[in-house]
């Protein structure tokens, strides 16, 4: 099987999954991001002219403010146009099948596709459909993957700890249900962090989880004992309905983020979480506005890592 | 019209032939084997120098697509299928639309199925009205219609009560209760097997304790009601593990495996391919090492295409939302070589799988050639070498989780009831 995101230059095609994504091109768009985290600090004029005459179409098919956002700022500093679509409004509804909505799409020209969909393996299916020069790019797949927003938590965690190789990194929530958990984990595994952990109820885990190289803890105060970084995710709110928990109030109590719980890991351990929180579920606002929170840093450098994304892929022949 | 078929090495499980022999073929019935009857005038000879001349292949699970479903496939389309496929019998599910759970229907089916002169079609009835699993079809006036057994396909039941009393009164007449084991709570919205692939993929998981603990119910209930049971579609170790258990203790079960699942593993899934969609899914290593283990010592008695043919607009979808099922007939015979090649298998044994043991299971007085049976017969090319191409397939339904995969063995000729019905 090839590789789908790489052309065969073995160059970044389209953006699918951080699952194999080779070490150097994650270290490119790391070390291109940071040259636009100027761009979006430093200057007057927040634009670069790098996806000048360029289409950029956001395609998505299941809400969301503020991915969406991100994405349009970067393609708009990088000077592409940039194209709406809220298509589980329109075309859907109307009957019309994905690939035709995809096909129509491809005849307007469109350079880049930004995907969001509820089903896994949705920016796969596209991304096999799509013309030859038009690139993909996974804004989130059902509980697949989300390699943006795990690309943007490895830039924030370079950017205050420097180096992956030392590192103890704990993953804390539904990892189950969640396509953010599957591209860190692979992400963090790809740069070489030695320890990666996962810390929830056994209904929250995915089969053989240990299997993609994380150490499993069910014990929050365990699994949280000297780590460098915590990484919460969003808990939603259906889980209650589908027996996974009993309650939001048991969970915030046993797995819940709190001062308390974040004194066992390490003095200078980052907290992060890849939004919107639900304060006093799956974060204490104490520490989701406290000293140890990195979470609006990941929200700003988001914008110069999905910039580094699509100017890489544009680049590609 | 007397046919003759010269030189081929005839296999024939169930006599236990496995020799070059001619076969004698008269008023639509095997008249001899080996030395011609007396006074025989060949009108047709097929030569079969280089070929195998076996039992028509009997298929247990085979989606006709009739009635409702004409826009995925027709009767005349994969009828066609069938026969290029060497087989000569088939047993279809009363998944339809509307399901097979009235007598007319049946009656319709097998009307247009005897008009198309191809393969023999036995209609396999719902169990439950409209396959609801609430109230009993009219299972005596089905059978008196043609059904050979009774079946929810993959409709569940989940009131055990209603089983228990769907299983009592088919054992009142004798009749066969068909079911594919599935809890339906914890198979709910699942697409995968629950193991490292759904994991990595994000795909919704079925865990293998659906398939046992739905099949601990109908062994128990089986025991209780003395039913025929037959289990469809078997896909876990542990599964192959509960039929043995109950084999050994005396229990007159029998079941199947569909032949995707003797190859493909959810390794197959790769990068959400929606040809491996399949139900059940497909699940790890070791569950498809144990399902061939379970055909070998006789646990899992025969192989089914679990023919599915599905219309590309329903597959071409993300994998979850994608029809589930794979187009089957013409692949399954060079899918059970390909299985007795791997595992070494004597081809008699193997073929046995797909033609003997399947018309035992039906009550067919079928799929061996003995003197004076119908002259059901395939004949193929063990050693002809193709590629699975969907342009090829005569199905209607090109989804295959095989396509690119180049297989062995090619029929030359199908016979139905003497009758020369396809020949390539």
């Amino acid at each position: 099987m090839n590789n789908p995101q790489l052309n065969k230059h073995g160059e970044l095609q389209h953006l699918l999954t951080t699952e194999g994504l080779p070490v150097d091109i994650v270290r490119d768009i790391l070390d291109r991001a940071a040259t636009f985290v100027d761009v979006s600090d430093g200057r007057e004029i927040k634009k670069v002219p790098l996806l000048h005459g360029k289409s950029v179409f956001n395609m998505f098919f299941e809400s969301s403010t503020r991915t969406r956002t991100t994405f349009e700022i970067a393609a708009k500093r990088l000077s592409a146009d940039v194209v709406n679509l809220n298509i589980g409004a329109s075309s859907t509804s109307k009957g019309e099948t994905l690939l035709d909505t995809v096909d129509n799409l491809c005849a307007m020209h469109a350079d880049m596709f930004v995907v969001r969909h509820a089903q896994s393996g949705a920016a796969h299916f596209i991304a096999r459909h799509v013309a030859p020069d038009v690139h993909v790019i996974n804004a989130g797949d059902g509980r697949h993957a989300h390699p943006t927003q795990a690309l943007l938590d490895m830039f924030t965690i370079r950017h205050y700890k420097k180096e992956f190789h030392n590192l103890r990194v704990a993953i804390v929530g539904d990892v189950l249900h969640s396509r953010v958990a599957r591209s860190q984990i692979h992400a963090l595994t790809t740069l070489g962090v030695p320890e990666v952990r996962v810390i929830a109820p056994k209904t929250l885990l995915p089969a053989m989880v240990e299997n993609l190289g994380v150490q499993v803890y069910h014990d929050m105060a365990q699994g949280l004992h000297d780590v460098d970084v915590v990484l919460m995710l969003r808990l939603q709110n259906e889980r209650m309905q589908g027996a996974a928990l009993p309650s939001a109030q048991e969970y915030f109590k046993y797995y819940g983020l709190t001062e308390e719980k974040l004194a066992r890991a390490r003095p200078d351990a980052i907290v992060m979480h890849p939004g919107p929180m639900n304060r006093g579920i799956e974060i204490d606002s104490r520490v989701a506005d406290g000293t140890h929170s990195v979470i609006l840093s990941q929200v700003t450098f988001g914008i110069a890592v999905r910039m580094a994304v699509m100017s890489m892929l544009a680049g590609a022949k | 019209m007397n046919i003759q078929i010269k030189n081929g090495r005839l296999i024939d499980p169930k006599n236990s032939i496995d020799a070059v022999c001619d076969v004698f073929i008269a008023a639509g019935r095997i008249a001899a084997t080996g030395a011609a009857p007396k006074g025989f005038v060949a009108e047709k000879v097929i030569d079969a120098n280089g070929l195998i001349v076996a039992p028509g292949l009997i298929d247990l699970a085979a989606r006709l697509r009739e009635p409702g479903y004409e826009y995925m496939a027709t009767l005349e389309s994969e009828m066609e299928a069938a026969v290029a496929g060497g087989i000569t019998s088939l047993a279809c599910p009363p998944d339809t639309d509307p399901p097979l759970d009235e007598p007319g229907l049946v009656e319709m089916l097998k009307h247009r199925a005897r008009n198309l002169n191809q393969a023999h079609v036995y209609p396999v009835a719902a169990l439950t009205s409209g396959l609801k699993g609430q109230e009993l079809t009219e299972m005596a006036e089905l059978a008196d219609a043609g059904c050979v057994a009774f079946s929810q396909a993959d409709a569940p039941l989940t009131d055990t009560r209603v089983l228990m009393r769907a299983m009592q009164y088919a054992a009142t007449f004798g009749f066969s209760v068909w079911l594919r084991p599935q809890d339906s709570f914890l198979a709910k919205n699942g697409v995968a097997h629950d193991g490292e692939v759904a994991t990595r993929c994000g795909l919704p998981a079925i865990p293998v304790c659906a398939e046992t603990i739905a099949l601990a119910t109908m062994l128990s209930l089986a025991r209780e009601t003395g039913v025929k049971l037959h289990i469809c579609r078997l896909s876990s170790a542990a599964g192959v593990e509960l039929i043995r258990t109950a084999k050994q203790q005396g229990l007159a079960v029998t079941c199947d495996v569909s032949v995707n699942h003797v190859h493909l593993s959810e390794m197959d899934i790769g990068f959400f391919d929606p040809n491996c969609h399949l139900i059940p899914p497909l699940r790890s290593l070791r569950d498809r090492a144990a399902l061939r283990a379970g055909l070998v010592d006789g646990t899992i008695d025969a192989i089914c295409s679990d023919h599915s043919p599905v219309d590309e607009d329903v597959k071409q979808l993300p994998f979850a939302e994608a029809e589930p099922g794979a187009t089957g007939l013409e692949l399954l015979l060079p899918l059970v070589l390909k299985w007795a090649g791997e595992d070494k298998l004597a081809l008699s044994d193997a073929l046995a799988k797909a033609t003997l043991r399947p018309a035992q299971i039906l009550g067919l007085d079928a799929g061996h050639l003995s003197v004076g049976a119908t002259a059901d017969v395939c004949v193929f090319d063990p050693d002809a070498y193709w590629k699975v191409a969907p342009g090829a397939l005569k199905s209607q339904g090109k989804n295959t989780p095989f396509n690119g995969h180049e297989v062995q063995g090619r029929v030359r000729y199908t016979l139905v009831n003497g009758k020369l019905v396809y020949q390539a």
